[in-house]
């Protein structure tokens, strides 16, 4: 184990992947010399040069289309997004293309595309800076969504995203770009679809993702001084989603809340919600909770931006209402 | 064209054979659409035949095509067989993509056909991606997308045709300006009629020819593929040509967008008789010899759609496979 940053942890899979498959290019704005805006691709340019580490003009529906017929012909692209939000401009492309040429091809073309962007509200980054749009592609049949939560995961994700012969979108949240924390040396793969147990504990389940995993460890910690037992489970993947890690832990504690930055309506905490009542409705000691990110776009001023995110004391007030029913 | 006698023999004849089979084929299916047998849209290439023709008998099958809704003619003159496309069309087991796709998302990847598409302008941006794959993998084959005038006015028109200027990509984008985008005039659509001059816009090489000549367009085509494979960067090619059936079977020939007069006239400019005349006229292939073809290509396509009407359905169950490369 080494200690890393989440960024270094993910550009030593990129490395060691760009050095063993040189079919693999990045493309992105900044990408190339500049190192990536988040030094995503620090160092690479001078090892692999302009045509495998390729600044594009700002044009996300155009590359993204130019790396769905590249993946289509023999190399595998890494679309470097900076911020997820800019995707948006390029979702006919990635929805009526890179998802469905393996199925209109009849499985004769492999999509082996990874998109990664920086997720997550913050820094007063306002609304066309702060999305995160996950449950969209989950939505869509075709694609992969990994969130990892720290270092190690973002190592052996990215590590794995880079070789899945599936278009996978491999979101970076800002709060955790530079945590620190270990990280296996050498070769390392997360599979998809295997969740982690953060934490064991037997009251109730709490299944975060990405930064909120980190806010749901302090709180059961907290929480243990007062003899709560608190489980938290991190999925690390959502498309693959291990549903069958949860209703393992549900069974153990009959409660559950899932908390996501991302809007409530049609998200991953209703996916999980649905999936527990059909499979494991009486193993329920509660109703189920949720709690996300406020229904708005994301406002600016520190105060409102505060105000529309799950933070430690809004997932303490929701555990205590789930243990409390 | 500038072989030898027994080049342009050869040339003539695959130029002939091919045009006659794309047209022979939509006829056929404009015939099944009426009579049931297609069971989505069926947009049909009657007139456009030389484009098609004239730009593939330049490629390989590592050269990778990107096609349109109105794809048949890529796709057969890419070397698709009759019977794989008819059977698509007729959504069979036998078809191309299994009864994936129907008409609009045709692939053969094994021979460089890398889908006909539904949605208008999506084709650019992959044909610059294999460009890039070419690039990167120096395996010196190109990419080709072909559009209509209605991507034209697109943003991936312009993102594609920017990015693979800026790359240097070895790309082809053909444009088939046919005059309509469905029903809307490209006159009504473009303040600037003339798409090859965009080119210049890019800063790329922008060429105009008769798209009812195969021979025109498979000399610009033939420029355009040797400057991609010496690393000289994409071209547009915009070449002028007509639809003379209606934008979709079903839909009217003619309307508030153009006239009987004007369809009869592009009749008279049939790429298909008018490359008769001129091999007949220069004697590179005997009257014969085209004859043996039409009537070669009217008995494969006829076994061909007897095959498809009784090729059996594919499997409901196996719907939900190729969602994913990896099963997790």
């Amino acid at each position: 184990m080494t200690e890393r940053t989440f960024t270094e942890a993910a550009r030593e899979a990129l490395s060691d992947a760009m050095d063993a498959d040189p079919t693999i290019f990045v493309v992105g704005e900044g990408a190339g010399e500049r190192g990536g805006n988040f030094e995503t691709t620090a160092g690479l340019y001078e090892k692999h040069g302009p045509v495998r580490l390729c600044d594009t003009p700002i044009c996300e529906r155009g590359f993204i289309g130019m790396c769905t017929g590249a993946a289509m012909t023999g190399t595998r692209p890494v679309v470097d997004f900076m911020f997820t939000d800019f995707i948006l401009d390029g979702l006919g492309e990635l929805i009526n293309q890179t998802s469905k040429m393996q199925y209109m091809s009849n499985g004769r073309l492999k999509m082996p595309m990874v998109l990664r962007g920086c997720i997550g509200i913050g820094h007063s980054a306002a609304t066309h800076h702060s999305g995160s749009y996950y449950p969209l592609f989950v939505h869509i049949p075709g694609f992969r969504v990994a969130l990892p939560s720290n270092p190690a995961d973002a190592k052996g994700l990215f590590a794995t995203a880079l070789r899945s012969e599936d278009p996978v979108f491999f979101m970076e949240h800002r709060h955790l770009l530079n945590l620190k924390g270990p990280v296996p040396e050498g070769e390392h793969r997360v599979p998809f679809g295997q969740a982690a147990v953060a934490r064991e504990g037997t009251d109730a389940t709490v299944v975060a993702l990405t930064v909120m995993v980190h806010h749901a460890l302090q709180i059961a910690e907290e929480l243990s001084g007062e003899g709560v037992s608190l489980e938290i489970i991190d999925p690390r993947t959502v498309a693959p989603l291990d549903t069958e890690t949860i209703l393992e832990s549900v069974r153990k504690t009959g409660r559950l809340l899932i908390v996501d930055e991302t809007f409530m309506p049609c998200g991953i905490g209703a996916e999980i919600s649905a999936h527990v009542t059909e499979h494991g409705f009486d193993e329920l000691d509660a109703p189920i909770m949720r709690l996300n990110g406020a229904h708005v776009p994301t406002p600016y001023s520190p105060s409102l931006e505060q105000a529309v995110v799950p933070d430690r004391a809004s997932i303490e007030q929701a555990v205590r209402e789930l243990l409390a029913e | 064209m500038h072989g030898d006698r027994g080049e342009r023999f050869e040339l003539h004849r695959w130029l002939y054979r091919t045009m006659f089979t794309i047209r022979t084929v939509e006829e056929r299916l404009a015939r099944s659409f009426m009579a049931g047998l297609i069971h989505g849209a069926c947009h049909t290439y009657v007139g456009e035949e030389a484009v098609a023709t004239g730009v593939c008998a330049g490629l390989t099958d590592d050269d990778a095509v990107f096609s349109t809704h109105r794809g048949h003619g890529h796709a057969l003159a890419k070397g698709v067989s009759p019977a794989a496309l008819i059977a698509e069309l007729y959504g069979r087991e036998t078809g191309i993509s299994h009864g994936r796709g129907g008409s609009m998302h045709l692939f053969a990847p094994e021979i460089g056909l890398m889908g006909t598409s539904g949605i208008v302008g999506p084709c650019i941006l992959q044909a610059a991606g294999a460009g890039y794959s070419a690039k990167l993998l120096e395996n010196g084959s190109i990419g080709v997308a072909f559009f209509g005038d209605g991507a034209v006015g697109n943003g991936a028109f312009h993102e594609g045709l920017n990015l693979a200027a800026i790359y240097d990509l070895p790309v082809l984008f053909v444009c088939e300006n046919n005059l309509y985008a469905t029903e809307v005039p490209f006159s009504y659509a473009s303040r600037n009629p003339d798409v090859a001059s965009r080119a210049s816009g890019y800063g790329i090489a922008g060429i105009g020819v008769d798209g009812n000549d195969v021979l025109a367009v498979h000399e610009a085509a033939t420029g355009a593929i040797r400057r991609a494979r010496a690393g000289e960067g994409p071209t547009l090619i915009e070449a002028r040509t007509y639809r003379t059936r209606p934008h979709a079977e079903g839909m009217s020939p003619t309307g508030v967008y153009r006239t009987e007069e004007e369809v009869a006239e592009w009749r008279e400019k049939d790429p298909i008789s008018r490359f008769r005349s001129r091999i007949l006229s220069e004697g590179t292939v005997p009257e014969s010899d085209l004859d043996r073809i039409e009537s070669d290509v009217r008995a494969e396509v006829d076994e061909a759609e007897r095959e498809a009407a009784a090729a059996p359905w594919p499997d409901g169950g196996t719907a939900p496979s190729h969602v994913y490369r990896e099963t997790t």
